[in-house]
This record gives structure tokens, sequence and C-alpha cells, in this order.
């Protein structure tokens, strides 16, 4: 278990980068907690695989240190990391039996003949492999196998980290969320530092304390999951999480009022005048129908159900604008009118969110 | 609906079906035709004992020497050029303009053809001009395969291993190339050392190939007769008769085709059988493991 620091961390794939497009992983500083549970979420290609091979040690980072309790192990290789790491597609050791598979990493090291035999049928109870102990691990489905890349991931005890690639791809729906209660029990009973690599974030936000998101290279936030849902640091996050993503508007900002084509809309803080592209944003969960004049004109395009609650999606000259109405709710045909709780509007400069100056008198 | 009979189907199997008969069956017949017959100036005379040449076949030492021979030149280039081309293959390089050069370099002996291959070793090994026969020679190694039989096998064991042992290396390096990047990864995260990715990993995923590997270099050596032929001739005496050159001795140096006929259905035998237990082996080896 231990604390681990990224300073000054970048890496590019190819060998003579020059400007800042040829990094797959911007330069980054953060902290990794130790003993927490993280969530590295973002979309495909976002550079979190990169990452977290830096962590491990399979990648060599081009720029940078990787520290761990504040020892530098830039230069060690994998097996002196001592790290954990489960893979997207299941790895197993073919010609083995299962139970080779699982005490591998531990004989490995040398460890005891009872102590591996402990271990193995602990994890063998834990992803419920017990009955196929003794048999090859050739042939067996491919969410068998991950639960073997996984088990192999968490029978080391003494590991810096457990790292997860997006694991449970190939699981089934079920057993994803029984592995994924398993992994968080783990967490609560051994205290690792766990990083969890996923472009799903359902996965992100209901496995870890915190959430990392990386867009493009960069992290553009770091939060507990309610930080991300109400404030949104980066546009990305905001267009990422939630179902549907935040709407996004351009507009102009001046002071605690946001023009949106023409209509006044009033912010919960001063943001000044900020410059860039300005654009306001605001989930769908904040949106409500209006009656009479209040509110942005919009067209409504159609009203999905999806059980929990209804979906009403509009548009705004060409921007989309979608809220979110109680399962009950009537949405009347000729609904032309929305309002924005004004404490949920974010505002945004060139895609980066803008802090408010001071609250205004109404909002606090 | 009532379906129509029309059998004008099988006109469109009959081109296949005289191919067949023309390439295989017809010649095959024509030599167990010849294997009940004596043959003599020219005419065929029916054996009154019809399986009289194959009995005399499994008495002779002559074909049992031969057999044996050919045993032992299969067993050596197959433990040498299994591990060896298995080794070459974990040598080589992944990607980049290397590889690429080297598997250009690791095919150049398979396209040269037998004979060729034959005359350059022949050459090669001659004690007055060759590079090879004349250095040994010049250090003071007692070396001419055309007198030492020791010295004859040796040439061409190198000789095979040589000219094949590429094949084996290209096949495994085929194998080695379907293996996923995240296995060695893993292997790194669990520590394994670098036997145990050879042996767990490597191996494993080589097992298809390096079985059809063993197939044709057993076929392919079990029939030489070419570059032994072009070499040593089956000599000195006969050391490195092979079956194959024993067989073209019995056939077109004797005219002997009775027997020759025997002997020919007995090698095609010998080789189907053995083809037959590596295959079944293979077989099995994948059903166990899926257990």
């Amino acid at each position: 278990m231990a604390k681990i620091t990224l300073d000054n961390l970048a890496h590019s794939y190819l060998p003579n980068p020059g400007g800042e497009d040829d990094y797959a992983l911007k330069e980054l500083n953060h902290v990794w907690g130790d003993g927490e549970a993280y969530a590295l979420l973002g979309a495909s290609g976002c550079g979190k695989s990169t990452l977290l091979n830096i962590i491990s040690g399979l990648l060599h980072p081009s720029r940078g240190r990787i520290l761990f309790n504040d020892q530098d192990v830039t230069g060690q290789v994998t097996a002196e990391r001592n790290i954990a790491q489960v893979f997207q597609f299941p790895v197993v050791y073919d010609t083995m039996s299962v139970r080779d598979n699982l005490a591998f990493p531990l004989r490995n090291r040398g460890a005891k003949p009872a102590y591996v035999a402990e271990r193995v049928q602990t994890i063998a109870k834990m992803i419920g492999m017990e009955a196929e102990l003794g048999r090859k691990a050739r042939g067996l489905t491919a969410d068998a196998k991950q639960k073997i890349s996984l088990g192999r991931g968490m029978v080391r005890e003494d590991v810096h980290a457990l790292l997860f690639d997006e694991p449970l791809t190939v699981i089934d729906p079920h057993m994803k969320w029984e592995l994924r209660t398993q992994l968080k029990a783990l967490h609560h009973e051994f205290g690792h530092t766990m990083i969890y690599v996923t472009h799903d974030q359902t996965e992100a936000l209901t496995f870890a304390d915190k959430v990392v998101v990386m867009h493009d290279g960069r992290v553009v936030q770091v939060g507990t999951p309610e930080e991300l849902f109400e404030r949104p640091e980066h546009t990305f996050v905001g267009y990422f999480i939630g179902s549907p993503g935040m709407n996004l508007l351009d507009a102009r900002v001046e002071g605690a009022t946001a023009i949106v084509g023409g209509t006044e809309i009033p912010l919960g803080a001063d943001y000044g005048r900020p410059g860039g592209r300005v654009q306001i944003g605001v989930r769908p969960e904040f949106v409500a129908m209006a009656e009479g004049q209040d509110g942005l004109a919009v067209r409504l395009k159609r009203v999905e159900d999806v059980g929990r609650h209804k979906i009403i999606r509009c548009d705004f000259e060409g921007q989309a604008v979608n809220a979110i109405a109680p399962e009950g709710a009537e949405v009347p045909a000729d609904l032309s009118r929305v309002v924005f709780d004004r404490a949920a509007v974010n505002v945004y400069s060139d895609d980066w969110r803008v802090a408010p100056k001071s609250k205004t008198e109404e909002a606090a | 609906m009532d379906k129509t009979v029309n059998q004008k189907a099988w006109f469109l199997v009959l081109p296949v079906l005289i191919l067949v008969a023309f390439s295989a069956v017809i010649p095959l017949m024509t030599v167990v035709n010849y294997s009940i017959q004596d043959a003599f100036a020219g005419e065929f005379y029916p054996l009154d004992d019809k399986l009289m040449w194959f009995r005399e076949l499994l008495e002779d030492d002559r074909m049992w020497n031969a057999l044996r021979r050919q045993a032992i030149f299969s067993a050596t280039i197959l433990a040498i050029e299994i591990p060896l081309g298995v080794f070459v293959a974990l040598n080589m390089p992944k990607r980049g303009a290397w590889a690429s050069l080297c598997l250009v370099l690791m095919s150049l002996p398979l396209l040269i053809p037998w004979n060729v291959v034959g005359t350059i070793w022949q050459i090669f090994g001659r004690v007055d001009i060759g590079l090879l026969g004349y250095t040994l020679d010049a250090i003071g190694v007692d070396y001419n395969y055309t007198q030492d039989a020791l010295d004859a096998w040796v040439t061409l064991i190198v000789m095979d291993v040589w000219h094949w042992t590429s094949l084996v290396a290209l096949l495994a390096y085929a194998g080695l190339q379907s293996i996923p990047d995240a296995y060695y990864q893993a292997a790194k995260i669990d520590q394994a050392s670098r036997w145990a990715v050879f042996r767990y990993i490597e191996l494993p995923k080589m097992m298809g190939v390096l079985m059809i590997a063993i197939l044709l270099r057993f076929m392919d050596s079990f029939m030489i007769y070419t570059e032994p032929f072009v070499v040593t001739g089956g000599g000195p005496g006969n050391a490195t008769t092979f079956l194959s050159i024993d067989l073209v001795k019995m056939a077109l140096g004797q005219f002997d085709l009775g027997p020759a006929a025997a002997f020919s259905i007995m090698y095609f035998l010998v080789i189907l059988l053995i083809s037959w237990v590596f295959y079944t082996v293979m077989v099995n080896l994948d059903k166990r493991e899926g257990k």
C-alpha cells in the first residue's frame, strides 16, 4: 500500500515529441492518496491506459518522475514495483490449472506453500471458482478467465497498488455488479490503493471514492461523484458524465446575468466578464418546464420515457437543450419555454469552468 | 412440391474424379499391381505366392538397415531443428526493419532447390577445393565425407539443418507474433521468470504451429532423396543409403520392379502410420487440455 505521486509526468509514443499534440499524456502532477479507491474515467484513447502502464512500469515515461511513498521508482522495472494489474482482456496461463494460475504470482515471490494454499482458497471463494480449482484454465469461458485474471491481481496482499484496466468489459452484467461489489469489499477490508480505469460512468461513480476524469491526455477534474455532477470543471466532464450530459449553450456573461440569444438568464453568482468562448452549462436535472413568458424559448423535439423519468429533448437555435421531468409529469405538446435553476448554472470559458467572483445576494 | 429426379449433377463431380484417378488412384494401383507380379525382360508374370515380395522384403536386412538409418536421420534432424528453430525465433526482433531483414534472410535457404543445396554442400565439403573441407583439413581435422561414414552423416545433418531450420523458425516466429502484449505485461506484473514466460506463455501458444513443423519436417526428412543422392550418393558404402535412395537403386538400378513396388507400398504405409500417430497425438493433446 502506498501513496503514489506523479511528478511532472508526461509521455509521448514518438521518439522525439515536438509540440503538445505529440504527447499521449500531457504534463501531469497528481497524488494518489494511500488506501483510496480511484476511478480513472475518460473516453477511449484519452491516455488512461498509458497512465496506468506508466504507474505499473510497463511503460517508461518520456518525462517526469513516479514516487511510491516518496521513493523514486521511475527507474524500477515492473517486478520491483510490486504492483498488481488486471487487463481489459483475460490473460490466463492456459496449460496451468485454475489453482496454479492463482498461485503463480505468490510462488514467483517464493511464498510458503501453506500460505499460498490458504490465499488461493480465499480468492477462489471471492471470485466464485472454488469448484473449478483443479481444472485446466484452457477452454474456460471468457468471463471465467477474466475472473481468474482478477483473482491473480488480488492474490498478493502486500502490493503497493491494485490497477484495473477496464477489467469488466468481457463480463456479463449480473456478474459485473457482483465483482464490483467484491472489489469494493476488498478495498474496505485491506485498504489497498486502487485505480480503476473505465469508460463507463456508472462503473466509475459506483466504484470509487474519487473519480479522475481524463480528456485528451489531460486530467480535467478530480472529485467525488457529487462534485463531478454539480460542478464539472470542464465541459467534457459535463458532457461525459450524466445521461443525457450537460446542456451547453453559447452565451455572453455580464456579472450575474448570461445572455443567450437575446434572452437574459439569471446566474447564481457574479462571474465578471469572462473572455474567450463563453458557454453556460446546466444539467438536464436542473431544467424545468416553464409556463407563460418565463425562461428560454425552445422548440420541443421529442419526449423519451426511460421509466424512472422522462427526457424532454428540445432545441434552441440548433443547440440541444434537454430536460428531465419526473416519471408521472405531463409534458404539454406545445411546450415552448424552459427555465434553469440558477444555482446550478455553470459558466465556461474556452471549455474550463469560470469560478464565480462572489455569490449574489439572491442566491446567498 | 414434388421433387424431380435429376442425376445430371454427377457430371459436375466428374472432372475431379478423373483428375484424382489419374493423379493418385491409377498410379498407386499400378504399383500395387507390380508388387504381386514378377517383371522379367519387359514382361510381367503373375506370382504363385501373391505376397512373395512382401515376405522377402520383411526378411531382408537391406531394407531394415535402410529403415534404421532413415529413422536415425529423421530423429536427429528433428532433435536439432525444432529446438534450434524455436531458439532462433525467440531471438528474432519482433518488429521494425530488422525483423523484415531477418525474415528475408531466414527464407533464403528455403528458396533454393534441393539438388542445388546438394551441389552447394558437395562442393563446400570437398577437401581439395571446398571452403569447409579444405579449412577443416588445413587446421588438422581429419575430415572426408566421401570416405568416412561419420563425416558423411555429419555433413548431411548439418546440410539439412542449414536448409530447413528456417522453416521451423518462421513457423515458431508466426506463433510467437500471435501472442498479445497483455500476456507479457501480465507476466511482468506476476513477476514471472524468463523461463516461466517461455514455459507457460510462449510454448503453449506455439504448440499448434510446432506440431505442424514437426509433422512437416518429419515427412520431408523421411522422404529425403535429392540432397544425399547429390552429396554422397548413399555412400561411403551404404552408410547414407536412406529408404528412398535404396528404393531407386532397386527399381531403376536393378530394375527389380516387383520387389521395388512392394518396397514402395511399405514405405508409403510407414509414413502414413507415423503421420497418423502424430495427428492423433496432436488432436488428443488439444482435447486433454480442454478438459
